[in-house]
């Protein structure tokens, strides 16, 4: 099934400027979000996956600034739009904000004011993505929090987050995302700070709306298990690159990168024996400002080719394949 | 024989309100929990948020007092000590014997210390002499598998993963005889968190270690635990040795946590019993069963009658009145 293209991100790079010298947050990272399907991104900390989200939503802040690449909304369309050139706080990339794309964060409190009522906050964000009436937008919010779950939605549009718990703050942080009725929505980490029962109602909740509104998932995560549950395709990130690629199935049954086998070995797991030990990588992720030369996995991967990984940076996956950034993967193939 | 019985352990908390600050409630933290550890075992706690399980630890260090209940200790062979009740000035010289690894490692090191002090702080507060002191951190510094070129260096020269080993060793410095690890591995990385995994295993077989391992993820305690205690609103509402629980769960809130953690596999996708509700306020538990209006196996009598913690086969407790007949779904 060939799914609508909603957005192309092509060779994306993000620098970090600091006395201690340049990080490259993000180094050529391409791949497309489709509608209906849930692309999930997964990697360690400083892998570069959170300031993927950030950049679409051109909230990256100094001294970290977009040094290359295009995120096309629509690409091939003729309302395609690059929001790498548009002004971050232009009137349009605010519209795009909130309204095209919609955002979901690890805390909702993050999204969510304290001063003011869940109904407020939702009525603020109807009204600025929509020519609704104050009444209109009222009886929208009240539907958005039916819609994500939340039981008596007319009596909850009075009470403010800090009453809520944190499944419900959770689900009020998603009414927030849906507000500007968007089609496609980036989820950071949605369900990191919650319970594990908790995480599988949003999750399910999660599933469901997409589903339904056919949105272009983004799922953000470092959890292997949410990944399985949820994602079509997977992008496995390291150091700011998209090293390994594929649709859900192959990558947890034949991933080509050796940092994603070895990544999904040393996963804990719920069906482990007694007692059972994990394979490990050895060291640990390097800061982004001390990238390794060549391959940046080299000096962690055990089947690294003497003199050409240390030396030599495989070629970017071609977005849309399957594939691993990895010599050996180009071998194989 | 046992490093650590628990007995009806309780902590309540008063909630004051008004101007006279009157107690008008109390939130049942903990409302009577019992188990033990047997040397060289590791129990897990488990249970979500707001459970209980940290503050049963924190009972068990004395960082809180409880309000009642006995933790008797046995800091050495043919001596026992009731926790709970000995007086402060009694308590000190027993710390040595029971230690405590934190979860995050960024700040439970000090920043202003060599790695060497800080694993050295322990021996020093009980006198152990300089000499044997510098031997001990080597040794140490061996144990959790770091360079013995650590000890000068700062603790922010090393990555999370290092410094927990850092925690871990400055912890069994003075070979406890009872190590409370409170979360050791959530704040840590995929690929840092299975080295810590396969170090504590490690230590569990050389040192023979007693350990109480809280933890809320459930993938982690199937790999470092022998047997586990899940809790749920102040209780314990079912212990097991670890296969068991995880295989074959005899209470419906257990196979619903199991059934909540997604496996690393998609092939099970959509596998899972739907989880309803939300964790209950231990300000205001429900009657009868506190599970009861999440469970999708409750009947009348749960709403109404507490279940109490009742010997369910082999090493098996549960709280569940209907546990006998339910056939509840695990992981396998």
């Amino acid at each position: 099934m060939v799914e609508r293209t909603s957005l192309s991100i092509r060779d994306l790079a993000v620098q970090f400027e600091s006395e201690q010298g340049v990080v490259r947050a993000l180094d050529g990272v391409s791949f497309d979000l489709q509608a209906g399907r849930t692309l999930g991104i997964v990697g360690e900390s400083g892998c570069g996956k959170s300031v993927t989200a950030r950049s679409i939503l051109r909230l990256v802040d100094r001294p970290g600034r977009i040094t290359g690449g295009r995120i096309l909304l629509d690409p091939g369309t003729p309302a395609q739009a690059d929001l790498v050139a548009l002004n971050p706080d232009s009137r349009q990339m605010r519209a795009v904000r909130g309204g095209r794309i919609g955002l979901i964060f690890q805390e909702p409190m993050t999204a969510l004011s304290v001063h003011y009522t869940v109904g407020n906050q939702i009525m603020e964000a109807v009204l600025q993505h929509s020519g609704a009436s104050p009444q209109e937008a009222r009886a929208r919010a009240i539907e958005l929090l039916r819609e994500v779950g939340i039981p008596r939605p007319e009596l909850r549009l009075d009470s403010y987050p800090f009453e809520l718990s944190g499944g419900l703050r959770q689900r009020v942080g998603i009414a927030m995302a849906l507000a500007g009725d968007p089609d496609i929505v980036i989820a950071d980490e949605p369900t990191t700070a919650l319970d594990v029962t908790t995480q599988a109602q949003i999750l399910a909740l999660l599933r469901g709306l997409q589903e339904r509104k056919r949105i272009a998932l983004m799922l953000i995560t470092h959890d292997m298990g949410v990944i399985a549950e949820m994602a079509d395709d997977v992008a496995v990130m390291y150091l700011g690159r998209i090293v390994g690629f594929a649709p859900v199935m192959e990558l947890f049954k034949a991933p080509r990168h050796p940092y994603t086998r070895a990544l999904l070995r040393a996963v804990p797991s719920i069906l482990a024996a007694p007692r059972q030990r994990l394979s490990t990588i050895g060291g640990a992720v390097p800061h982004p400002g001390l990238r390794p030369t060549g391959c940046a996995f080299h000096p962690r991967c055990t089947e690294a080719l003497e003199g050409r990984c240390a030396r030599e940076a495989p070629p970017p996956i071609p977005p849309g394949q399957a594939g691993a950034s990895c010599f050996l993967a180009e071998a194989v193939a | 024989m046992n490093v650590l019985e628990v007995e009806d352990l309780r902590k309540h908390f008063p909630i004051r309100a008004g101007l006279l600050r009157r107690e008008v409630g109390r939130v049942r933290a903990v409302d009577g929990v019992s188990f033990q550890i047997a040397a060289g075992e590791t129990l897990a706690l488990v249970g979500e948020s707001g459970c209980g399980k940290t503050t049963v630890s924190r009972c068990i260090l004395r960082a809180q007092r409880a309000t009642s209940g006995a933790i008797r200790f046995a800091p050495e062979a043919g001596r026992v000590v009731d926790l709970a009740s000995l007086p402060k000035r009694e308590l000190r010289p027993l710390r040595r014997h029971m230690q405590m690894i934190f979860q995050d490692p960024y700040s439970s090191l000090n920043p202003r210390m060599m790695v060497g002090d800080i694993i050295a702080e322990p021996l020093k507060v009980n006198g152990v002499p300089a000499a044997e002191r510098q031997a001990r951190v080597l040794e140490l510094l061996e144990l959790v598998q770091m360079p013995p070129g650590a000890r000068t260096r700062f603790p922010h020269a090393f990555s999370g993963g290092q410094r927990q080993r850092i925690g871990i060793a400055r912890a069994l410095a003075l070979n406890p005889r009872l190590v409370v690890a409170d979360e050791p591995v959530s704040a840590l990385d995929v690929s840092v968190q299975a080295q810590i995994i396969n170090l504590l295993l490690d230590l569990q077989d050389r040192l023979g270690l007693s350990m109480l391992f809280v933890a809320h993820d459930l993938s982690v305690v199937r790999h470092v635990s022998d047997r586990v205690a899940v809790m749920y609103v102040g209780r314990i509402v079912e212990v097991a040795p670890t296969d068991a629980l995880y295989r074959t769960p005899r209470h419906p809130y257990t196979e619903t946590l199991l059934a909540a953690v997604p496996a690393p596999d998609p092939a099970r996708r959509g596998r899972r019993i739907a989880v309803t509700g939300e964790v209950a306020d231990p300000a205001h538990p429900p009657p009868g069963c506190a599970f009861h209006p999440r469970c999708p196996h409750a009947v009348e009598r749960c709403r109404t009658e507490r279940p109490e913690l009742t010997e369910a086969g082999a090493g098996r407790w549960v709280s569940c009145h209907r546990a006998a007949e339910l056939d509840l779904m695990g992981v396998r």
